[in-house]
């Protein structure tokens, strides 16, 4: 594009009209790309829309056939032999089993893992932690999984003799040690977000250290803190291929960790990967463990992401 | 009284260094558990892998199998998703940072919904793109429904880090440009996103990390599990690095697990030089 300014002021109406045109075509190309930038924001809509609907489109069907009730009171889960029962209670309780394992390893690990790197560790040290932390963080799933069955397992045949190939213990660590990083890494940016000053007055009162941070840091940053721990679990319970491979595929109700169990992310994987026929109540079955799942893990975001707002009001 | 209260600051410091003794630990742990884990998959792995193993065919006898197919078949995936993602995915972020960066109802709404979408299971995106690309659409299990549906699940991803690459871009640019009397766009153009580049490069590199390491939806959009050829095309049939491990993790014969190590080893190594260019492209723009 030419420069318009280039112009003297006695010009002839003929350029003043290309200028115009230049001005106009300038406007019309901003408003075309702020149009086109719109409808790909507008993508991130339709996708949430394109989920609920086609889960819910194939799920109706399933639920013609298997009443609701029946399907979420159910204790047992045998999709395939004859005659099919399909109660969702086992693979909720195996889903759980996991969620609440890794929580347990994630959570206190990861929170203290935050404290060190946010008001302990010496600036070198947290520029060599932070980012082993992220490669943590970036092994793939199916890797965990791999390590699950063929590196925890046998370890823990140790500690219990009659312990199964794969196991709900085995899937719990494993999706602890790949939430960790989440959990410690959200938490030291609610951590770093409390203001100095309310660190200043408790040192000047004469706590130690230890004091200021159990007492005045990790309850200022508390509900950072909680959303950190939602979006890991919600992150465990939508895990797929590190229980798929170290929890199994035996959807069973049981408590006991030494056993194989199965998640309801796990049923999903063997029907899809046993390329179950369209239309069957197996194949229309995924999508309503499917629907199940996006709930509890839809719940627990806006929670997390309610919680994140609040935290951030506070302190802006 | 005196005696009382130094007993208690005694006891108080030996909370405190107590304390102060189970954070280091809990960190240590962490690094730890990291180093084990990368040298089990490596001394797993290693001895397996070779110039023919990269290059070979899949085969069904796991001491005679290559891996090749599914390496062209997880960098096509790959390279399609990060074709589709890519431009969507900024645009968004333009249009959510730039164009529209008031807070209105609406754009909070979109906010929203990313940020809520970032959290949707993996899994999830593949019951969608089974519905929605392999059956709606009738593309079959193909590279490119793969590549769709992979390119739903960074989308997310993609908008939040251009996002924040955008912000960390000065006001003055965009008022400088402006005030020179460019459109906005122009200002966006020709100034913001040159300036944003490195940021968003480095998310779309480990957004793409992410998505090449995913397997979950994957397996519901028609992976094969199978022995397969390179895909030739958009429509051809094909597997992935991460499907091939777990195929060979749930084979029954040992041999076929040290193949999975060595698959693995594979993948991380290709990750690993990903995020080395991520990180060598953040440290870059953070110099400037």
């Amino acid at each position: 594009m030419s420069d318009p300014t280039a112009e003297s002021p006695g010009a002839s109406n003929k350029v003043a009209v290309r200028r115009m045109s230049i001005r106009d075509l300038r406007r019309i190309q901003q408003s075309g790309v702020r149009g086109i930038t719109l409808l790909c924001a507008l993508i991130s809509v339709v996708t949430t829309l394109g989920i609920i609907y086609e889960l819910a489109s194939q799920a109706f069907p399933f639920f013609r056939e298997v009443p609701l009730f029946r399907f979420l009171s159910g204790t047992e889960w045998r999709p395939t032999s004859d005659p099919p029962s399909f109660g969702v209670l086992p693979l909720i309780s195996g889903t759980l089993l996991i969620t609440v394992g890794a929580g347990l390893i994630a959570i206190p690990l990861g929170l203290l893992n935050a404290i060190f790197l946010a008001e302990y560790a010496p600036k070198r040290l947290r520029k060599v932690l932070k980012p082993s932390l992220e490669l943590l963080a970036g092994i793939p799933t199916v890797v965990y999984g791999y390590l699950g069955l063929f590196f925890v397992t046998p370890l823990l045949k140790h500690l219990m003799p009659d312990i199964q190939a794969s196991n709900a213990a085995a899937g719990a660590i494993v999706v602890g040690i790949m939430i960790l990083p989440l959990v410690s890494s959200l938490c030291e940016d609610a951590i770093r977000a409390v203001p100095r000053a309310m660190r200043e007055g408790a040192y000047g009162l004469g706590a130690t250290k230890a004091e200021v941070t159990v007492h005045v840091v990790v309850p200022a940053a508390l509900s950072g803190i909680m959303a950190s721990f939602i979006l890991a679990l919600s992150r465990a319970l939508g895990e797929t291929m590190a229980v798929a491979l170290a929890a199994g595929s035996n959807p069973i109700l049981t408590l006991n960790p030494a056993k194989s169990i199965q998640t309801m992310t796990a049923y999903i994987v063997q029907v899809a990967s046993g390329d179950a026929a369209a239309g069957t109540t197996a194949y229309k079955s995924i999508f309503a463990v499917g629907v199940t799942l996006f709930a509890f893990t839809f719940g627990m975001n806006m929670i997390a992401i309610r919680l994140v707002k609040r935290f951030r009001q506070v302190y802006s | 009284m005196n005696i009382g209260s130094t007993a208690n600051s005694a006891r108080r410091r030996r909370l405190d260094i107590g304390f102060r003794i189970l954070c280091y630990g809990a960190a240590g742990i962490g690094v730890f558990i990291l180093a084990l884990l990368l040298i089990r998959i490596f001394a797993d792995g290693l001895p397996r892998v070779n110039w023919k193993f990269i290059v070979s065919d899949l085969s069904s006898r796991p001491k005679r199998t290559g891996i090749w197919p599914a390496i062209s078949g997880s960098l096509s995936v790959m390279f399609l998703t990060a074709l589709i993602a890519c431009p969507v995915g900024v645009a968004a972020a333009v249009y959510l940072e730039e164009f529209n960066s008031h807070k209105t109802r609406f754009t909070n709404f979109i906010q929203l919904n990313i940020a809520n979408l970032a959290g949707v299971p993996s899994i999830v995106y593949g019951l969608l793109g089974l519905a929605l690309f392999v059956r709606a659409c009738n593309l079959g299990y193909s590279v490119i429904a793969g590549a769709l549906t992979m390119s739903l699940l960074i989308l997310p991803m993609i908008i939040i880090v251009t996002q924040e690459a955008l912000r960390a871009v000065p006001n003055v640019l965009r008022e400088a440009s402006m005030g020179l009397g460019s459109t906005q766009w122009q200002a966006i153009r020709y100034q913001v996103l040159p300036n944003a580049l490195p940021g968003i490069f480095t998310g779309v590199i480990l957004a793409v990390g992410r998505a090449l390491g995913e397997t979950a939806p994957l397996i519901v959009v028609g992976a094969v599990a199978g022995v397969v050829g390179s895909p030739k095309n958009m429509m051809d049939q094909y597997t992935v690095l991460p499907m091939r491990i777990f195929t060979w993790s749930t084979d029954a014969r040992a041999e076929a697990h040290q193949v999975a190590a060595a698959g693995i080893v594979v993948l991380m190594v290709v990750l690993l030089a990903l995020n080395s260019v991520a990180i060598f492209l953040r440290n870059r723009a953070a110099n400037r």
